[in-house]
Protein backbone atom coordinates (compact mmCIF):
# COMPACT_ATOMS: atom_id res chain seq x y z
CA UNK A 1 0.00 0.00 0.00
CA UNK A 2 2.77 2.08 0.73
CA UNK A 3 4.32 1.63 -2.50
CA UNK A 4 1.13 2.95 -4.28
CA UNK A 5 0.96 5.70 -2.06
CA UNK A 6 4.29 6.50 -3.28
CA UNK A 7 3.61 6.22 -7.10
CA UNK A 8 0.84 8.06 -6.53
CA UNK A 9 2.86 11.06 -4.94
CA UNK A 10 5.23 10.50 -7.70
CA UNK A 11 2.53 10.75 -10.42
CA UNK A 12 1.12 14.43 -8.95
CA UNK A 13 5.17 15.28 -8.88
CA UNK A 14 4.96 14.66 -12.82
CA UNK A 15 1.35 15.17 -14.22
CA UNK A 16 0.42 18.21 -12.48
CA UNK A 17 2.14 20.70 -15.13
CA UNK A 18 0.16 18.67 -17.99
CA UNK A 19 -3.48 20.00 -16.34
CA UNK A 20 -2.43 23.24 -16.82
CA UNK A 21 -1.16 22.87 -20.28
CA UNK A 22 -4.40 20.80 -20.61
CA UNK A 23 -6.54 23.92 -19.61
CA UNK A 24 -4.94 26.07 -21.71
CA UNK A 25 -5.08 23.81 -24.78
CA UNK A 26 -8.72 23.61 -23.97
CA UNK A 27 -9.00 27.50 -24.00
CA UNK A 28 -7.14 27.81 -27.41
CA UNK A 29 -9.52 25.47 -28.86
CA UNK A 30 -12.79 26.53 -27.78
CA UNK A 31 -11.34 30.36 -28.80
CA UNK A 32 -10.52 28.53 -32.47
CA UNK A 33 -7.44 28.88 -32.50
CA UNK A 34 -4.40 25.49 -32.50
CA UNK A 35 -2.85 26.61 -28.98
CA UNK A 36 0.28 25.41 -27.54
CA UNK A 37 1.16 22.17 -27.08
CA UNK A 38 0.17 20.25 -23.81
CA UNK A 39 3.67 19.71 -23.04
CA UNK A 40 4.58 23.09 -23.21
CA UNK A 41 4.34 24.29 -19.02
CA UNK A 42 7.25 21.40 -18.27
CA UNK A 43 8.80 23.46 -21.11
CA UNK A 44 8.78 26.83 -19.80
CA UNK A 45 9.92 25.45 -16.45
CA UNK A 46 12.94 24.00 -17.63
CA UNK A 47 13.84 27.41 -19.56
CA UNK A 48 13.49 29.18 -16.35
CA UNK A 49 15.82 26.75 -14.27
CA UNK A 50 17.81 27.10 -16.72
CA UNK A 51 18.08 31.27 -16.14
CA UNK A 52 19.47 33.10 -13.85
CA UNK A 53 17.71 35.16 -11.29
CA UNK A 54 17.51 38.87 -10.40
CA UNK A 55 16.86 40.59 -7.62
CA UNK A 56 15.95 44.32 -7.34
CA UNK A 57 17.96 45.77 -4.39
CA UNK A 58 15.36 46.74 -2.48
CA UNK A 59 14.17 43.46 -1.22
CA UNK A 60 15.55 41.57 1.63
CA UNK A 61 15.77 37.47 2.45
CA UNK A 62 12.25 37.47 2.45
CA UNK A 63 11.50 37.93 -0.98
CA UNK A 64 14.47 35.00 -1.74
CA UNK A 65 12.61 33.12 1.20
CA UNK A 66 9.50 32.80 -0.75
CA UNK A 67 9.32 30.77 -3.16
CA UNK A 68 11.23 27.92 -1.77
CA UNK A 69 8.84 27.92 1.30
CA UNK A 70 6.29 28.05 -0.82
CA UNK A 71 7.08 25.04 -2.74
CA UNK A 72 8.24 23.10 0.05
CA UNK A 73 4.85 23.31 1.99
CA UNK A 74 3.15 22.58 -1.47
CA UNK A 75 5.56 19.30 -1.50
CA UNK A 76 4.62 18.26 2.04
CA UNK A 77 0.70 18.88 1.05
CA UNK A 78 1.02 16.61 -1.79
CA UNK A 79 2.45 13.80 0.60
CA UNK A 80 -1.05 14.51 3.07
CA UNK A 81 -3.45 14.11 0.21
CA UNK A 82 -5.00 10.46 -1.39
CA UNK A 83 -5.56 10.02 -4.68
CA UNK A 84 -7.36 7.21 -6.41
CA UNK A 85 -8.96 5.23 -3.56
CA UNK A 86 -5.43 4.85 -1.86
CA UNK A 87 -4.15 6.77 1.70
CA UNK A 88 -1.50 9.48 0.83
CA UNK A 89 1.90 8.72 1.98
CA UNK A 90 1.38 10.57 5.28
CA UNK A 91 -1.87 10.15 7.13
CA UNK A 92 -2.53 10.92 10.74
CA UNK A 93 -5.48 12.44 12.64
CA UNK A 94 -6.46 15.86 12.50
CA UNK A 95 -4.20 16.14 9.07
CA UNK A 96 -6.98 18.41 7.43
CA UNK A 97 -5.95 20.67 9.70
CA UNK A 98 -2.43 20.76 8.68
CA UNK A 99 -3.27 20.53 4.51
CA UNK A 100 -5.71 23.92 5.00
CA UNK A 101 -2.56 25.50 6.80
CA UNK A 102 0.15 24.59 4.53
CA UNK A 103 -1.96 26.16 1.83
CA UNK A 104 -2.41 29.14 3.75
CA UNK A 105 1.74 28.91 4.65
CA UNK A 106 2.41 29.07 0.85
CA UNK A 107 -0.37 31.77 0.42
CA UNK A 108 1.51 34.10 3.24
CA UNK A 109 4.61 33.50 2.08
CA UNK A 110 3.89 34.15 -1.39
CA UNK A 111 2.26 37.34 -0.08
CA UNK A 112 5.19 38.72 2.30
CA UNK A 113 7.75 38.59 -0.58
CA UNK A 114 4.89 40.16 -2.94
CA UNK A 115 4.94 43.19 0.11
CA UNK A 116 8.85 42.50 0.29
CA UNK A 117 9.48 44.68 -3.15
CA UNK A 118 7.71 47.27 -1.84
CA UNK A 119 5.57 47.92 -4.64
CA UNK A 120 2.21 49.13 -4.26
CA UNK A 121 1.18 47.71 -7.36
CA UNK A 122 1.88 44.02 -5.85
CA UNK A 123 0.64 45.26 -2.39
CA UNK A 124 -2.94 45.98 -4.20
CA UNK A 125 -2.59 42.41 -5.27
CA UNK A 126 -2.03 40.93 -2.01
CA UNK A 127 -4.32 42.81 -0.07
CA UNK A 128 -7.01 40.76 -2.82
CA UNK A 129 -5.29 37.80 -1.90
CA UNK A 130 -5.58 37.65 1.33
CA UNK A 131 -9.45 39.06 1.42
CA UNK A 132 -10.54 36.37 -0.55
CA UNK A 133 -8.18 33.66 1.05
CA UNK A 134 -10.35 34.25 4.40
CA UNK A 135 -13.71 33.88 1.86
CA UNK A 136 -12.87 30.87 0.72
CA UNK A 137 -11.05 28.97 4.16
CA UNK A 138 -14.86 28.74 5.29
CA UNK A 139 -16.03 26.73 2.68
CA UNK A 140 -12.99 24.22 2.95
CA UNK A 141 -13.19 23.76 6.58
CA UNK A 142 -17.40 23.26 6.66
CA UNK A 143 -16.68 20.95 3.47
CA UNK A 144 -13.82 18.85 5.32
CA UNK A 145 -15.78 18.86 8.23
CA UNK A 146 -19.14 17.29 6.56
CA UNK A 147 -16.69 14.67 5.07
CA UNK A 148 -15.33 13.90 8.73
CA UNK A 149 -19.13 13.77 9.89
CA UNK A 150 -19.85 11.11 7.03
CA UNK A 151 -17.03 9.17 7.50
CA UNK A 152 -16.54 9.43 11.45
CA UNK A 153 -12.45 10.14 10.91
CA UNK A 154 -10.54 13.38 10.68
CA UNK A 155 -7.98 12.05 8.48
CA UNK A 156 -8.46 12.91 5.23
CA UNK A 157 -7.03 9.68 3.74
CA UNK A 158 -9.92 7.67 5.40
CA UNK A 159 -12.47 10.37 4.85
CA UNK A 160 -11.81 9.86 1.46
CA UNK A 161 -11.66 5.97 1.23
CA UNK A 162 -15.02 6.22 3.60
CA UNK A 163 -16.55 8.15 0.34
CA UNK A 164 -18.37 5.04 -1.80
CA UNK A 165 -20.57 4.95 -4.54
CA UNK A 166 -23.07 3.74 -1.73
CA UNK A 167 -22.78 7.14 0.45
CA UNK A 168 -23.84 9.29 -2.52
CA UNK A 169 -26.83 6.75 -2.97
CA UNK A 170 -28.06 7.84 0.63
CA UNK A 171 -26.53 11.49 0.73
CA UNK A 172 -26.40 12.33 -3.07
CA UNK A 173 -27.84 16.00 -2.71
CA UNK A 174 -25.18 16.31 0.38
CA UNK A 175 -22.05 15.03 -2.34
CA UNK A 176 -23.38 17.03 -4.67
CA UNK A 177 -23.24 20.50 -2.55
CA UNK A 178 -20.35 19.47 -1.33
CA UNK A 179 -18.33 18.68 -4.94
CA UNK A 180 -19.96 22.44 -6.06
CA UNK A 181 -18.79 23.83 -2.88
CA UNK A 182 -15.25 22.41 -3.98
CA UNK A 183 -15.34 23.18 -7.62
CA UNK A 184 -15.39 27.33 -6.64
CA UNK A 185 -12.85 26.59 -3.64
CA UNK A 186 -10.86 24.58 -6.46
CA UNK A 187 -11.40 28.26 -8.81
CA UNK A 188 -10.51 30.58 -6.28
CA UNK A 189 -7.63 28.88 -4.74
CA UNK A 190 -6.45 28.60 -8.39
CA UNK A 191 -6.57 32.18 -9.05
CA UNK A 192 -8.43 30.28 -11.95
CA UNK A 193 -11.24 32.52 -13.92
CA UNK A 194 -14.40 33.43 -12.24
CA UNK A 195 -12.56 34.74 -9.06
CA UNK A 196 -9.18 35.70 -10.73
CA UNK A 197 -7.87 35.64 -14.32
CA UNK A 198 -4.63 33.76 -14.59
CA UNK A 199 -3.71 35.14 -18.15
CA UNK A 200 -4.19 39.03 -17.40
CA UNK A 201 -2.32 41.44 -17.19
CA UNK A 202 -4.15 44.46 -16.45
CA UNK A 203 -3.61 46.17 -13.36
CA UNK A 204 -6.68 46.28 -12.31
CA UNK A 205 -7.99 42.70 -12.80
CA UNK A 206 -5.16 40.79 -11.34
CA UNK A 207 -4.69 38.86 -8.19
CA UNK A 208 -2.36 36.18 -8.02
CA UNK A 209 0.06 37.13 -11.02
CA UNK A 210 0.25 40.31 -9.79
CA UNK A 211 2.33 38.98 -6.65
CA UNK A 212 4.51 37.18 -8.56
CA UNK A 213 5.70 39.70 -11.08
CA UNK A 214 9.01 40.31 -9.38
CA UNK A 215 10.29 37.17 -9.62
CA UNK A 216 12.40 35.70 -12.40
CA UNK A 217 14.35 32.42 -13.36
CA UNK A 218 14.53 29.45 -10.99
CA UNK A 219 12.28 31.35 -7.84
CA UNK A 220 9.29 31.80 -11.08
CA UNK A 221 9.60 28.34 -12.25
CA UNK A 222 9.37 27.25 -8.39
CA UNK A 223 6.20 29.33 -7.82
CA UNK A 224 4.91 28.29 -11.48
CA UNK A 225 5.81 24.47 -10.44
CA UNK A 226 4.23 24.76 -6.79
CA UNK A 227 0.82 26.47 -8.62
CA UNK A 228 0.70 23.53 -10.88
CA UNK A 229 1.17 21.09 -7.78
CA UNK A 230 -1.21 22.91 -5.59
CA UNK A 231 -4.07 22.72 -8.50
CA UNK A 232 -3.41 19.11 -8.65
CA UNK A 233 -3.97 18.61 -4.86
CA UNK A 234 -7.41 20.33 -5.00
CA UNK A 235 -8.25 18.81 -7.72
CA UNK A 236 -7.87 15.79 -6.21
CA UNK A 237 -9.75 16.39 -3.29
CA UNK A 238 -13.03 17.06 -5.85
CA UNK A 239 -12.29 14.07 -8.17
CA UNK A 240 -12.02 12.07 -4.58
CA UNK A 241 -15.63 13.49 -4.26
CA UNK A 242 -16.82 13.09 -7.48
CA UNK A 243 -15.53 9.46 -8.41
CA UNK A 244 -15.56 7.34 -5.46
CA UNK A 245 -14.95 4.27 -7.75
CA UNK A 246 -13.41 1.65 -5.62
CA UNK A 247 -12.96 -1.50 -8.26
CA UNK A 248 -10.53 -3.06 -5.69
CA UNK A 249 -7.90 -2.76 -8.52
CA UNK A 250 -5.56 -0.46 -7.56
CA UNK A 251 -4.05 0.14 -11.12
CA UNK A 252 -7.67 0.71 -12.41
CA UNK A 253 -8.54 2.84 -9.61
CA UNK A 254 -5.31 5.15 -10.36
CA UNK A 255 -6.40 5.15 -14.23
CA UNK A 256 -10.08 6.28 -13.11
CA UNK A 257 -8.33 9.23 -11.20
CA UNK A 258 -6.01 10.76 -13.71
CA UNK A 259 -8.51 10.18 -16.12
CA UNK A 260 -10.68 12.33 -13.80
CA UNK A 261 -8.44 14.60 -13.43
CA UNK A 262 -7.99 15.50 -16.92
CA UNK A 263 -11.49 15.73 -17.28
CA UNK A 264 -11.41 18.38 -14.64
CA UNK A 265 -8.94 20.01 -16.55
CA UNK A 266 -11.09 20.00 -19.87
CA UNK A 267 -13.62 21.57 -17.38
CA UNK A 268 -11.84 24.27 -15.79
CA UNK A 269 -10.89 25.22 -19.60
CA UNK A 270 -14.55 25.13 -20.54
CA UNK A 271 -15.39 27.29 -17.79
CA UNK A 272 -12.72 29.96 -18.14
CA UNK A 273 -14.01 29.82 -21.96
CA UNK A 274 -17.27 30.78 -21.65
CA UNK A 275 -17.35 32.86 -18.34
CA UNK A 276 -16.19 36.24 -17.69
CA UNK A 277 -14.44 36.95 -14.46
CA UNK A 278 -16.57 38.27 -11.97
CA UNK A 279 -16.53 41.94 -10.91
CA UNK A 280 -14.36 42.47 -7.97
CA UNK A 281 -16.99 43.53 -5.76
CA UNK A 282 -19.04 40.61 -6.46
CA UNK A 283 -16.51 37.49 -6.07
CA UNK A 284 -17.19 37.37 -2.02
CA UNK A 285 -20.19 36.93 -2.81
CA UNK A 286 -19.44 33.77 -5.13
CA UNK A 287 -17.20 32.82 -2.04
CA UNK A 288 -19.83 33.57 0.58
CA UNK A 289 -21.62 31.21 -1.23
CA UNK A 290 -19.78 28.13 -1.65
CA UNK A 291 -19.22 28.45 2.37
CA UNK A 292 -23.35 28.44 2.30
CA UNK A 293 -23.18 25.19 0.12
CA UNK A 294 -20.68 23.41 1.91
CA UNK A 295 -22.51 24.79 5.34
CA UNK A 296 -25.97 23.25 3.87
CA UNK A 297 -24.04 20.13 3.32
CA UNK A 298 -22.95 20.06 6.59
CA UNK A 299 -26.53 20.56 7.95
CA UNK A 300 -27.79 17.41 6.14
CA UNK A 301 -25.29 15.04 6.84
CA UNK A 302 -25.32 16.62 10.54
CA UNK A 303 -29.36 15.79 10.99
CA UNK B 1 -37.92 8.26 -4.44
CA UNK B 2 -37.20 9.35 -0.88
CA UNK B 3 -33.83 11.17 -2.91
CA UNK B 4 -35.55 12.65 -5.50
CA UNK B 5 -37.97 14.59 -2.69
CA UNK B 6 -34.54 15.57 -0.66
CA UNK B 7 -33.42 16.98 -4.22
CA UNK B 8 -36.18 19.09 -4.77
CA UNK B 9 -35.95 20.48 -1.76
CA UNK B 10 -32.25 21.28 -1.64
CA UNK B 11 -33.02 22.58 -5.09
CA UNK B 12 -35.93 24.98 -3.31
CA UNK B 13 -33.35 25.78 -0.78
CA UNK B 14 -30.64 27.05 -3.27
CA UNK B 15 -32.96 29.30 -4.87
CA UNK B 16 -33.76 31.01 -1.87
CA UNK B 17 -30.29 31.48 -1.63
CA UNK B 18 -29.93 32.64 -5.33
CA UNK B 19 -32.52 35.24 -4.92
CA UNK B 20 -31.47 36.83 -1.25
CA UNK B 21 -28.21 37.05 -3.13
CA UNK B 22 -29.38 38.16 -6.85
CA UNK B 23 -29.92 41.90 -7.74
CA UNK B 24 -31.39 40.96 -11.22
CA UNK B 25 -35.09 41.21 -11.22
CA UNK B 26 -35.35 39.05 -13.98
CA UNK B 27 -33.81 36.47 -12.93
CA UNK B 28 -35.28 36.51 -9.47
CA UNK B 29 -38.49 35.99 -11.29
CA UNK B 30 -37.39 32.68 -13.33
CA UNK B 31 -35.75 31.53 -9.92
CA UNK B 32 -39.14 31.77 -8.85
CA UNK B 33 -41.11 30.64 -11.70
CA UNK B 34 -38.47 27.15 -11.11
CA UNK B 35 -39.61 26.99 -7.70
CA UNK B 36 -43.56 26.80 -8.60
CA UNK B 37 -42.96 24.01 -10.83
CA UNK B 38 -40.58 21.92 -8.31
CA UNK B 39 -43.31 22.24 -6.52
CA UNK B 40 -45.73 20.84 -9.35
CA UNK B 41 -43.39 17.87 -9.48
CA UNK B 42 -43.05 17.33 -5.33
CA UNK B 43 -47.35 17.37 -5.22
CA UNK B 44 -46.84 14.44 -7.79
CA UNK B 45 -43.65 12.66 -5.49
CA UNK B 46 -45.60 13.01 -2.41
CA UNK B 47 -48.69 10.95 -3.52
CA UNK B 48 -46.61 8.38 -4.95
CA UNK B 49 -48.87 5.44 -3.53
CA UNK B 50 -51.93 6.76 -6.00
CA UNK B 51 -51.96 9.60 -8.26
CA UNK B 52 -55.29 10.55 -7.86
CA UNK B 53 -56.93 13.05 -11.13
CA UNK B 54 -57.40 15.73 -8.06
CA UNK B 55 -53.88 15.29 -7.04
CA UNK B 56 -52.84 15.69 -11.24
CA UNK B 57 -55.38 18.32 -10.84
CA UNK B 58 -53.56 20.13 -8.21
CA UNK B 59 -50.35 19.60 -9.20
CA UNK B 60 -50.89 21.02 -13.10
CA UNK B 61 -53.13 24.03 -12.11
CA UNK B 62 -49.98 24.91 -9.35
CA UNK B 63 -47.45 24.64 -11.93
CA UNK B 64 -49.24 26.34 -14.76
CA UNK B 65 -49.89 29.48 -12.64
CA UNK B 66 -46.73 29.59 -10.57
CA UNK B 67 -44.81 28.40 -13.47
CA UNK B 68 -45.85 30.28 -16.41
CA UNK B 69 -48.91 32.67 -15.70
CA UNK B 70 -47.06 34.36 -12.82
CA UNK B 71 -43.58 34.63 -14.17
CA UNK B 72 -45.01 36.41 -17.62
CA UNK B 73 -47.61 38.60 -15.59
CA UNK B 74 -44.24 39.71 -13.70
CA UNK B 75 -41.84 39.91 -16.87
CA UNK B 76 -44.66 42.09 -18.18
CA UNK B 77 -44.68 44.26 -15.43
CA UNK B 78 -40.97 44.99 -14.95
CA UNK B 79 -40.62 45.57 -19.05
CA UNK B 80 -43.28 48.26 -18.43
CA UNK B 81 -41.38 49.68 -15.29
CA UNK B 82 -38.23 49.51 -17.23
CA UNK B 83 -36.65 48.41 -14.09
CA UNK B 84 -33.51 45.80 -14.33
CA UNK B 85 -31.80 45.69 -11.16
CA UNK B 86 -33.01 46.05 -7.06
CA UNK B 87 -30.19 49.01 -6.47
CA UNK B 88 -29.63 49.65 -2.86
CA UNK B 89 -31.89 46.90 -0.69
CA UNK B 90 -32.14 47.56 3.23
CA UNK B 91 -30.07 44.48 3.88
CA UNK B 92 -27.35 43.98 1.12
CA UNK B 93 -26.45 40.90 -0.79
CA UNK B 94 -23.77 39.47 1.00
CA UNK B 95 -25.83 39.87 4.57
CA UNK B 96 -29.10 38.86 3.35
CA UNK B 97 -27.34 35.27 2.45
CA UNK B 98 -25.42 35.22 5.94
CA UNK B 99 -28.83 35.92 7.34
CA UNK B 100 -30.42 33.76 5.11
CA UNK B 101 -28.16 30.87 6.51
CA UNK B 102 -28.64 31.65 9.81
CA UNK B 103 -32.91 31.60 9.30
CA UNK B 104 -32.10 27.61 7.83
CA UNK B 105 -30.57 27.39 11.15
CA UNK B 106 -33.42 28.28 12.82
CA UNK B 107 -36.09 26.60 10.86
CA UNK B 108 -34.15 23.45 11.64
CA UNK B 109 -33.95 23.68 14.81
CA UNK B 110 -37.55 24.77 14.85
CA UNK B 111 -39.08 21.75 13.33
CA UNK B 112 -36.81 19.68 15.33
CA UNK B 113 -39.10 20.73 18.38
CA UNK B 114 -42.29 21.32 16.76
CA UNK B 115 -44.70 18.51 17.40
CA UNK B 116 -46.37 17.16 14.34
CA UNK B 117 -49.48 15.12 13.88
CA UNK B 118 -48.04 12.98 11.18
CA UNK B 119 -44.23 11.65 10.43
CA UNK B 120 -43.71 13.99 7.04
CA UNK B 121 -41.97 11.97 4.19
CA UNK B 122 -38.73 13.72 4.60
CA UNK B 123 -37.55 15.16 7.30
CA UNK B 124 -36.61 17.90 5.38
CA UNK B 125 -39.84 19.16 3.91
CA UNK B 126 -40.74 21.40 7.37
CA UNK B 127 -37.45 22.68 7.83
CA UNK B 128 -37.43 23.81 4.23
CA UNK B 129 -40.89 24.71 4.51
CA UNK B 130 -40.20 26.91 6.97
CA UNK B 131 -37.36 28.51 5.80
CA UNK B 132 -39.14 29.43 2.48
CA UNK B 133 -41.94 31.50 4.96
CA UNK B 134 -38.56 33.30 6.72
CA UNK B 135 -36.68 34.16 3.48
CA UNK B 136 -40.39 35.61 2.05
CA UNK B 137 -40.84 37.51 4.95
CA UNK B 138 -37.21 38.97 4.48
CA UNK B 139 -37.64 39.74 1.36
CA UNK B 140 -40.41 41.49 1.79
CA UNK B 141 -39.17 43.84 4.43
CA UNK B 142 -35.11 44.02 2.96
CA UNK B 143 -35.97 45.41 -0.81
CA UNK B 144 -37.34 48.69 -2.23
CA UNK B 145 -38.67 47.86 -5.56
CA UNK B 146 -42.61 46.71 -5.39
CA UNK B 147 -41.30 43.53 -7.59
CA UNK B 148 -39.32 41.96 -5.42
CA UNK B 149 -41.45 42.02 -2.70
CA UNK B 150 -44.17 40.37 -4.89
CA UNK B 151 -41.57 37.99 -5.16
CA UNK B 152 -41.43 37.33 -1.30
CA UNK B 153 -44.82 36.94 -1.13
CA UNK B 154 -44.61 34.48 -3.91
CA UNK B 155 -41.68 32.70 -2.15
CA UNK B 156 -43.78 33.15 1.67
CA UNK B 157 -46.99 31.27 -0.21
CA UNK B 158 -44.33 28.31 -2.01
CA UNK B 159 -43.42 27.47 1.63
CA UNK B 160 -46.61 27.48 3.11
CA UNK B 161 -47.64 25.16 0.10
CA UNK B 162 -44.62 23.09 0.27
CA UNK B 163 -45.50 22.51 4.25
CA UNK B 164 -49.05 21.58 3.13
CA UNK B 165 -48.10 19.27 0.30
CA UNK B 166 -45.50 17.07 2.15
CA UNK B 167 -47.45 17.40 5.92
CA UNK B 168 -51.30 16.70 4.78
CA UNK B 169 -51.14 13.95 2.83
CA UNK B 170 -55.17 13.92 2.04
CA UNK B 171 -55.37 17.76 2.24
CA UNK B 172 -58.95 18.83 0.58
CA UNK B 173 -57.68 19.77 -2.79
CA UNK B 174 -60.13 22.56 -3.05
CA UNK B 175 -58.61 24.03 -0.39
CA UNK B 176 -55.26 24.05 -2.29
CA UNK B 177 -56.86 25.11 -5.02
CA UNK B 178 -58.68 27.90 -3.47
CA UNK B 179 -55.72 28.87 -1.49
CA UNK B 180 -53.41 29.02 -4.85
CA UNK B 181 -57.11 30.90 -6.62
CA UNK B 182 -56.79 34.04 -3.88
CA UNK B 183 -52.39 33.91 -4.54
CA UNK B 184 -53.60 34.22 -8.19
CA UNK B 185 -56.09 37.53 -7.51
CA UNK B 186 -53.25 39.19 -5.01
CA UNK B 187 -50.64 38.69 -7.49
CA UNK B 188 -53.06 40.03 -10.37
CA UNK B 189 -53.70 43.14 -8.33
CA UNK B 190 -50.22 43.37 -7.16
CA UNK B 191 -49.23 43.36 -10.99
CA UNK B 192 -51.71 46.32 -12.06
CA UNK B 193 -50.62 47.78 -8.86
CA UNK B 194 -46.85 47.72 -10.35
CA UNK B 195 -48.56 49.21 -13.18
CA UNK B 196 -50.13 52.33 -11.51
CA UNK B 197 -47.61 52.93 -9.18
CA UNK B 198 -44.95 53.31 -12.09
CA UNK B 199 -47.57 55.62 -14.02
CA UNK B 200 -47.75 58.01 -11.71
CA UNK B 201 -44.50 58.34 -9.96
CA UNK B 202 -41.94 56.74 -12.47
CA UNK B 203 -40.62 54.52 -10.66
CA UNK B 204 -41.24 51.34 -7.78
CA UNK B 205 -39.67 52.30 -5.10
CA UNK B 206 -41.67 51.56 -2.02
CA UNK B 207 -39.67 53.82 0.26
CA UNK B 208 -40.29 56.70 -1.50
CA UNK B 209 -44.05 56.26 -1.46
CA UNK B 210 -43.52 57.53 1.98
CA UNK B 211 -43.12 60.69 0.89
CA UNK B 212 -46.30 61.84 -0.73
CA UNK B 213 -46.80 64.77 -0.85
CA UNK B 214 -49.18 67.40 -3.22
CA UNK B 215 -48.03 68.71 -6.31
CA UNK B 216 -48.28 71.96 -5.88
CA UNK B 217 -46.59 72.28 -2.17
Amino acid sequence: MALVSALHTLLALVLAPLLVGVINRTKAIVAGRVGQPVRQPYADLWKLLQKGAVYSRTTTWVFRTGPVVGLAAVLVAVALVPFGGAPALLAFPGDLVLFAYLLGLVRFFTVIAALDTGSSFEGMGASREVTFAALVEPALFLGLATLARCTGTLSISAMFSGITLRGWGQGGPAFALLAAAFLIVFLAENARIPVDDPTTHLELTMIHEVMVLDHSGPDFAFILYSSALKLWLLGALLIGIIFPLRSGQLWLNSIVAVAGMVGLAILTGLIESCMARLRLVRVPQLLVGASVLAALALVLVLR
Amino acid sequence: MNVWIDTILIVLVLGNFLLLGSSRLAACIRVVAVQGVLLGVLTLLTHEEGVTVRILLLALVSTGVKGVVFPWLLTRALREANVRHEIEPYVGYNLSILVGTVALGVSLGLSARLPLPTQPLSSLIVPVALFSILVGLLVIVSRKKALTQVLGYLVLENGIYAFGVGLVQRAPVVVELGVLLDVFVAVFVMGIAIFHINREFDHIDTDRLATLRDWVS
